[in-house]
């Protein structure tokens, strides 16, 4: 059976494999070998007989072929109506095929449909919504990642993000030691800034647990910070965990299920281990996706929930404003127009959308919406993994339009992204396109506008 | 042969239509997984069976979600097809003077002139989707021949119809041609596309109880379709 060193069935499991792997500059051997590697149909149909039940199945019956969800993919509007970018045609023609040949299919085939599950479906969900019998593609094609996984047809990039998981529990190479250290410098930083102020590392009964993006830790530390800093004003007691802090999950985008239910134990086991009352998660849509939303299901609590309440940030910052843990001050609120970026993982599929407005009512005075916007949005055009896909960055670049000329029709400059996704999207959109408008978080401009306690002010004699 | 095709033909059909939707509908429910569709339907079912409600309703009124109000006039097209199509299967006449006749059961009738308005609906609905299929690119590319031969076995029963009740041919050989394609197409239901007949029900029940417990349904804010 044709296996290549890099490209093959096996999972990344060690350090060793990782480093192999990550030392292929873009990939280059990686996709050579990936032209060799054989398909064990077998395998791959017993995979299918085993999971494809009866939703999936007949969503791929009784689909009627009627187009209705044509344009409700933002691939379809921003390739010019490509027939070939209608979602029912991008399934059909990729799982479709596969369960009508019973898992015989070849390389090329195989290449194929790793191209469209990665390139050409961000998993946003949206056609669900269009689709009169309420077939959702974008879980159909999570699924058909899955199947890829399993024969090793991944892009690069998937392959190390889920071996970054399997061994780091984190979508970085961040050790437990890395964090720990990073969260102590970031404190101390805090602390030439504000009085008393402290990041508690496995405090336990905490109020809240808080969770986060590993790339913070590893590229971003001043959103630790910015975080930490709005914990202390609003007076919660918090922490985080020395280990199970990472609330990310590449393996959901890499459809590796095994390394997907490795992740979500370990966020689950600090909640065992510190008992929060609840957790909150940094400003990331797939974080609380996969954590929040399906992770139980991969862990397999029955009740769909996890172990303690979990909350996005963003329902943390509603409440923090609602209750007025959180004090802004009203002069400082945003005078000129500002537009909001509907992360599909916690708007569309997790039903945020509502109090993300009730931030911007305390935040904005000129606000904008998108059109559409809430349920109905669009993607931001870099999700389901597609901003770090290097081999799709051309089909990734295209996709951003459909984003960009509803940022545009807004006629705002500044936009608010509180998803590291559609942050990073929107940053390259603007790159690409030579936009002129900002994007943010929500920390950054909460802390510019948040009233500091006497309490937390350094005392002139320290400051210099 | 007319005994024939309304007697035991007719038993037969109508037999394999309902036993063959009850056993498309338990075998759906049955194949359903908690854990595979990552839809906890047995805990949070009142959550469930909100957003199912929810799902269905939007859906089976006309423009009563963002995917019909993006799609006027295929929405127009494909509510006035089914409902013609129903109404005058259940409430014409003429059938419900053969059911009084066979099981001594009769419905609310429409006048026949209503049934011969709405029979020309439904064939002028289907010449529309195949027009559709044959001109829209986004269509075409997904158009199988299965889609036209789902079609034409919807559509032929009101072709033989309409040409019987106009007597433009032969009426005895139209009836029966009429019976026959009416029965073929009761029998086609449960074993093709056509089973949509209740898996649309049972599709957006499902999608409905996804959002509706696991994907924002149990945060309150109810999703509009």
């Amino acid at each position: 059976m044709a296996e290549g060193t890099l490209c093959n069935k096996k999972p990344v499991n060690t350090e060793e494999e990782l480093k192999a792997l990550m030392s292929d500059t873009g990939g280059k051997v990686y996709y050579q070998e990936l032209e060799e590697l054989e398909v064990d149909t077998t395998a791959l149909w017993a995979n299918i007989q085993k999971t494809l039940k009866s939703r999936l199945k007949t969503w791929l019956e009784i689909c009627v072929h009627c187009g209705m969800c044509a344009d409700s993919c933002f691939f379809y509007l921003a390739n010019n109506k490509d027939p070939e970018q209608v979602p029912s045609y991008k399934i059909q023609s990729t799982l479709g095929e596969m369960v009508k040949r019973k898992g015989k299919v070849d390389n090329e085939f195989m290449r194929m449909a790793m191209d469209t599950a990665w390139a050409k479906c961000t998993a946003c969900n949206r056609c669900g919504m269009y689709c009169p019998f309420g077939i959702d593609m974008g879980v159909m094609f999570g699924y058909l990642r899955g199947l890829c996984f399993s024969q090793g047809f991944i892009p690069w990039e998937m392959k190390i993000g889920s071996g970054m998981h399997r061994i780091y529990r984190a979508q970085m190479d961040v050790t437990t030691e890395d964090w720990v250290d990073t969260v102590e410098f970031e404190e101390e930083g805090i602390q030439d800034e504000y009085k008393d102020m402290s990041i508690p590392v496995d405090k336990e009964n905490a109020d809240i647990m808080y969770t986060l993006n590993a790339r913070e830790a590893k590229h971003y530390p001043e959103d630790i910070t910015d975080a930490a800093i709005l914990f202390n004003l609003a007076g919660e007691n918090w922490t985080v965990p020395s280990v199970g802090w990472e609330q990310t999950s590449l393996s959901m985008f890499a459809g590796d299920w095994e390394a997907c239910k490795m992740q979500a134990e370990t966020v689950y086991g600090a909640m065992d281990k510190l008992k929060p009352k609840r957790m909150v998660g940094t400003e990331c849509g797939h974080a609380y996706r996969a954590t929040v939303i399906e992770g139980p299901y991969w862990v397999g609590l029955e009740s769909g929930k996890t172990p303690v309440e979990s909350l996005h940030y963003v329902e943390w910052v509603a409440e923090a404003l609602r209750t007025g843990k959180l004090k802004l001050d009203p002069s400082k609120k945003i005078k000129e127009p500002v537009t909001l970026q509907d992360s599909c993982n916690y708007v569309r599929n997790g039903g945020l959308g509502k109090v993300t407005r009730e931030i911007m009512s305390y935040i904005a005075e000129d606000f904008r919406e998108m059109t559409p916007c809430k349920e109905h949005n669009f993607c931001c055009g870099g999700g389901g993994g597609l901003n770090g896909i290097g081999r799709y960055h051309k089909q990734r670049n295209i996709g951003l339009k459909v984003k960009m000329d509803q940022v545009l029709a807004t006629g705002c400059k500044l936009v608010i992204a509180p998803c590291h996704n559609c942050w990073d999207a929107i940053r390259d959109m603007a790159k690409i396109y030579k936009l002129d408008i900002r994007w943010t978080f929500l920390k950054p401009i909460l802390i510019d506008m948040a009233i500091v306690p006497d309490k937390f002010k350094l005392d002139d004699d320290d400051e210099d | 042969m007319y005994t024939f095709v309304t007697g035991p033909l007719a038993w037969l059909a109508f037999g394999i239509f309902f036993i063959g939707l009850i056993v498309r509908i338990v075998l759906y429910m049955k194949g359903l997984n908690w854990k595979m569709d990552r839809v906890s339907y047995r805990v949070n079912t009142v959550y469930g069976i909100k957003g199912a409600i929810r799902s269905v309703v939007s859906w089976l009124i006309p423009f009563g979600t963002g995917g019909w109000k993006t799609h006027p006039v295929f929405t127009i097209i494909t509510f006035v097809f089914h409902l013609s199509l129903l109404i005058s299967a259940v409430f014409l006449p003429a059938h419900n003077y053969i059911l009084n006749q066979k099981w001594g059961i009769s419905l609310f009738t429409i006048p026949e002139a209503v049934g011969d308005l709405l029979a020309m609906l439904v064939m002028g609905a289907v010449v529309m989707f195949i027009i559709r299929r044959l001109v829209l690119p986004e269509v075409r590319i997904i158009t199988t021949a299965y889609d036209y031969l789902i079609l034409f076995i919807a559509v032929a029963p009101f072709i033989t119809g309409f040409i019987a009740y106009h007597q433009i041919f032969e009426y005895k050989l139209w009836i029966i041609l009429h019976i026959l394609s009416g029965e073929f197409l009761l029998i086609a239901i449960p074993f093709t596309k056509l089973s949509h007949f209740v898996l649309f029900f049972m599709s957006r029940i499902q999608i409905g109880m996804d959002f509706g417990i696991k994907r924002g349904g149990m945060k309150g804010s109810g999703l509009t379709w």
